[in-house]
C-alpha cells in the first residue's frame, strides 16, 4: 500500500479552490456528526467513494481516532482485489472495520432471493437495517453523491430513516445554511452525506491531489467480457459466459466498484488517474448509466430501493 | 498496490472556487428550461441521460427535446408534473464549479425557496417577458433579500415570444428597480434570454444584438465567491473537541484540538483570541488540519485550534479575536424574521429547541410584532404563525447564545427551529 502524498504547507492567504472547498464542507458534516450523534458508524466498502471518505476523516479527526467505526455490508459477492484493499485500508488506519455479510441475512431467513443468481445488491438494506439495529448506530455516513441519480439530486445531507429504515421524500427536515439535524427518537437513523455536493470528476481530482490509493480493478486492465444491452458483462464464476455468448478480452476498468452481478466495467486504456481524470472530463455517459445493470429497470428504480431503506 | 502517481497540475487545480445560486420562478417562466439549457450547453448532460428526456419527451408527445425534464427529480414529482422540493444540480465550466439551487416557484412552498436560498449567493430571478414584474417576481426578490443573497440577476426571458423588443426588456427592468429600491436591495442587473433557443445564457445568439451586457455565464464566472463578502470579524464555532489523551505519546498527552470551521474572518498562530460564552482568553498555538500545521487559516477552512493556555471548551463555545471591537453579542434574548416551516403552526405556549452554529437553547416565544403578508409585502398583525408564514418575533432562551446580526454576518445570525417531540426542524430564523 502506498504510502499517501502529504501536500506541502498552505501558502499564507490561500483562496479555496473548489476542492479545498468540498474538502472542508465534508470535514464540517463529519465533525457534526461526530458532535450530535451518539453512537455514528462510517459504511467502508472499498470503493473510490468511501475511500476519499475516510481520507477526510482523517482530515476531520486525526491525530485522534476515528469517532465511529466502519462497516461494510458485504453481499458476498465482491471482487477480491476490493475486499483485500478494504481490510489493508482499515488496519493501515488502525480503525474498527465491522463486517456483515448479507450471507448471514439469508442464512437467518431475512434476506429470501427469487432465484440462487439473482443480484444480492439491493438485500443490502436489510442486512444494513440488522447491522444497525445490532449495535444501536443512530448515524451511518455514507459516500452517495447528488451527482449520481435523479433521485438522490433532492437528497439531504443528513436524510431522516424512520424505524424501518426507510426514506419518505415528503418527509425529510428543511435544511437550511449548515445547520443540520440530526435529532433522532430510539432506533430512528440519520443517514449523513458528507460528499454529496461532489461530482465524479471532483472525486478523481480529489484522489489524484491526495495521492489515494485505490483498488486495482479501477484502472485499465484485461478482463473477459460480454457485451450485453449496450453494457459489458464481466465474465466471472458467478457470472460465466452461457451458450452462444461471445466472450472477448478486453480493455476495462470499473468506475463503480459495487456488487459483481450488477456492475459493468467500461472500455478504457486510463491506467493512471491522470487518464481516468481526462476520460472523465469528456466522457458521454454517466457513471451510474455506464456501469449499474440496476438502475437500467427504470428511472425510479433508485428512489424505490431508497424507500426499501437502501442507502 | 495500484498504479498511482503524483500529479503536480492535477495536485491543485487553478480555478475560481465555487458558486452556489439558486433559480426562481415559476413552472411556467421557462426555469427548468434554463437549467437544462445551463446544463446543456456547459456539457455537463451526458449521453445516457439525454437519451432518457428525449424517449420521455416523445411518449408526451412533444417535438423537441424537453431540457425541462433534467431537473424533474422524483416519481411524485413527475407525475404531478411540478417541482415541489428543493434539487441540487453540479456544473464546472473549466473555472469554476456551480452548485444551482433549483427551488420551485409555487405559493404555497415559500419554505422552500428560503431554504434553497440559504446557502446562496446569488439570485436568478425569471420573468417572463410576456407578463413583466408579478406578484410572484416580488415575493422571490424579497425572499432573496430577506434571506440575504448578495447578488441577484433578473433574467427576462422568452424574449423570442416578444420578438426579442428591446423596449419590452426595459421597460420590465424599470418597473423592477422601482421595486426594488423600496426593498433597498442594491446589487441588481439584468439580462434578456431566451432560454428555449440558448441566446445570452453561454451563447450571445443572434437575436439579442441590442444587448451589449454579458452573458449568463459570464455574470456567473465573474461573481464574487461567498467567502470574499463575509463579515471580517473571525468567528469560530466549536465543533468537537478532540483528546487523544494517549498515554505513551507524550506529544498526544495533552493535546487538546477545538475542531471547527472558521465561519468568516481569519487567524494566524500567536492571535488573542476569546472564548464566548465564557470569556476566557487564550492565544492561538498552533492551527492544524489533519495533524499537520498551518500559519493561519482562513473563512470556510475547517482546522483544529490549539491554544496556549488550558481552559475547558467544549461543543456550541465560540472563539473569536480578544479585540473587544470583534466581539459578539451574548444573549438570552433574540429578535427576529422567522420563516415558519412546520405543518402545524407555532404554538406559543410550548419551549421549542433553537440551534444557532453548534449551540442550542431552549426558546419561548416571547412576542409577533407583525407577520409579513408575502404578496403586499405589507406588515400585518398576527395572533399566529402558521407555515409559510414569515414574521417578526422575539424569542427568550434557557441558555445564552452567542449571535450577530443576520445582515452582519449569515453564518452566526441564523438559526433554525426544532420541535423536540418530532425532532422535525419547524423554523428558520434570522437574527435582528
Amino acid at each position: 500500500m502506498n504510502t499517501p502524498i502529504l501536500e506541502p504547507v498552505l501558502p499564507l492567504h490561500p483562496a479555496l479552490d473548489h476542492l479545498d472547498w468540498l474538502e472542508a464542507e465534508a470535514i464540517y458534516i463529519l465533525r457534526e456528526v461526530a458532535g450530535q450523534c451518539s453512537n455514528p458508524a462510517l459504511l467502508f466498502s472499498g470503493g473510490k467513494d468511501s475511500i476519499v471518505l475516510l481520507r477526510l476523516a482523517e482530515k476531520a479527526f486525526r491525530p485522534g481516532r476515528f469517532p465511529f467505526p466502519l462497516l461494510h455490508i458485504d453481499t458476498g459477492h465482491n471482487y477480491s482485489e476490493v475486499i483485500d484493499f478494504r481490510d489493508a485500508r482499515a488496519c493501515e488506519l488502525n480503525e474498527r472495520l465491522i463486517v456483515r455479510s448479507v450471507e448471514s441475512s439469508m442464512a437467518r431467513g431475512t434476506v429470501r432471493l427469487k432465484s440462487a443468481d439473482e443480484s444480492r445488491n439491493k438485500h443490502q438494506s436489510v442486512t444494513l437495517l440488522e447491522a444497525i439495529e445490532e449495535f444501536g448506530f443512530d448515524a451511518c455516513i455514507g459516500g452517495a453523491r447528488r451527482d449520481e441519480e435523479k433521485a438522490r439530486a433532492k437528497e439531504r445531507i443528513f436524510s431522516f430513516r424512520d424505524e424501518f429504515g426507510g426514506w419518505d421524500p415528503k418527509n425529510q427536515r428543511p435544511e437550511l445554511w449548515d445547520l443540520f439535524n440530526a435529532r433522532v427518537h430510539k432506533s430512528e437513523n440519520i443517514r449523513a452525506f458528507p460528499i454529496s455536493n461532489w461530482t465524479e470528476l471532483d472525486v478523481w481530482q480529489y484522489i489524484a491531489r491526495e495521492g489515494l490509493a485505490l483498488p486495482s480493478i479501477y484502472f485499465a486492465h484485461t478482463r473477459p467480457v460480454i457485451r450485453k444491452g449496450g453494457l459489458l458483462q464481466p465474465v466471472t464464476e458467478l457470472t460465466p459466459a452461457r451458450d452462444g455468448d461471445v466472450v472477448e478480452q478486453l480493455q476495462v476498468r470499473f468506475r463503480t466498484v459495487g456488487d459483481i452481478t450488477c456492475t459493468a466495467p467500461v472500455e478504457s486504456d486510463a491506467d493512471t488517474v491522470r487518464k481516468i481524470i481526462a476520460e472523465t472530463a469528456t466522457t458521454t455517459i454517466t457513471e451510474r448509466g455506464a456501469t449499474r445493470l440496476d438502475d437500467q429497470a427504470s428511472e425510479a428504480a433508485m428512489e424505490q430501493r431508497k424507500k426499501e431503506g437502501y442507502f | 498496490m495500484s498504479a498511482i502517481e503524483h500529479i503536480p497540475e492535477f495536485g491543485r487545480p487553478v480555478d475560481n472556487g465555487l458558486l452556489r445560486f439558486l433559480t426562481c420562478g415559476s413552472v411556467d417562466d421557462g426555469k427548468s428550461t434554463l437549467i437544462g439549457r445551463l446544463l446543456y450547453d456547459t456539457k455537463a448532460i451526458l449521453a445516457d441521460t439525454l437519451n432518457a428526456i428525449e424517449k420521455t419527451s416523445q411518449r408526451r408527445g412533444m417535438e423537441t427535446v424537453d431540457l425541462s425534464l433534467l431537473t424533474d427529480g422524483l416519481q411524485a414529482e413527475r407525475e404531478q408534473g411540478i417541482t415541489i422540493d428543493v434539487a441540487y444540480r453540479y456544473f464546472s465550466t473549466g473555472h469554476r464549479k456551480y452548485i444551482i439551487a433549483d427551488a420551485p416557484g409555487h405559493e404555497q412552498y415559500t419554505r422552500n425557496m428560503v431554504t434553497a436560498a440559504s446557502t446562496a449567493n446569488l439570485a436568478i430571478i425569471l420573468i417572463d417577458a410576456r407578463k413583466g414584474v408579478l406578484t410572484q417576481t416580488r415575493r422571490h426578490s424579497y425572499l432573496a433579500h430577506l434571506v440575504g443573497i448578495p447578488h441577484l440577476l433578473v433574467a427576462v426571458n422568452k424574449m423570442d415570444l416578444v420578438g426579442y423588443d428591446r423596449t419590452v426588456f426595459e421597460r420590465i427592468r424599470d418597473e423592477y428597480l422601482d421595486f426594488a429600491r423600496q426593498l433597498g436591495i442594491e446589487d441588481v442587473r439584468f439580462i434578456p434570454l431566451s432560454a428555449l433557443n440558448g441566446d445570452m445564457l453561454v451563447d450571445r445568439g443572434d437575436n439579442l444584438g441590442w444587448y451589449e451586457g454579458a452573458t449568463l455565464i459570464d455574470i456567473l464566472e465573474s461573481a464574487p465567491a461567498a467567502h470574499s463578502e463575509s463579515d471580517e470579524r473571525f468567528r469560530f464555532p466549536v465543533q468537537y473537541v478532540c483528546r487523544p489523551q494517549k498515554a505513551d505519546d507524550p506529544l498526544l498527552h495533552d493535546y487538546r484540538g477545538f475542531m471547527g470551521r472558521v465561519e468568516s474572518g481569519e487567524i494566524a498562530v500567536g492571535d488573542e483570541v476569546v472564548v464566548l460564552p465564557s470569556e476566557r482568553r487564550s492565544r492561538i498555538k498552533d492551527i492544524q488540519i489533519g495533524g499537520r500545521s498551518l500559519p493561519c487559516a482562513v473563512a470556510e477552512q475547517s482546522v483544529t485550534l490549539l491554544l496556549e493556555d488550558e481552559i475547558d471548551i467544549s461543543r456550541g463555545d465560540m472563539i473569536v479575536r480578544g479585540d473587544v471591537k470583534e466581539s459578539a453579542l451574548v444573549t438570552r434574548r433574540i429578535e427576529a424574521m422567522l420563516c415558519w416551516l412546520g405543518e402545524s403552526p407555532l404554538d406559543a405556549r410550548r419551549k421549542y429547541l433553537i440551534r444557532q452554529t453548534t449551540r442550542d437553547a431552549r426558546a419561548l416565544l416571547d412576542g409577533i410584532s407583525y407577520r409579513l403578508d408575502i404578496n403586499s409585502l405589507q406588515q400585518v398583525a398576527a395572533e399566529g404563525i402558521g407555515m409559510n408564514d414569515i414574521a417578526r418575533v422575539a424569542f427568550k432562551l434557557a441558555q445564552p447564545l452567542v449571535v450577530d446580526r443576520y445582515a452582519e454576518n449569515r453564518a452566526t445570525g441564523a438559526f433554525i427551529v426544532i420541535d423536540e417531540s418530532t425532532n422535525n426542524t419547524v423554523g428558520a430564523g434570522m437574527i435582528l
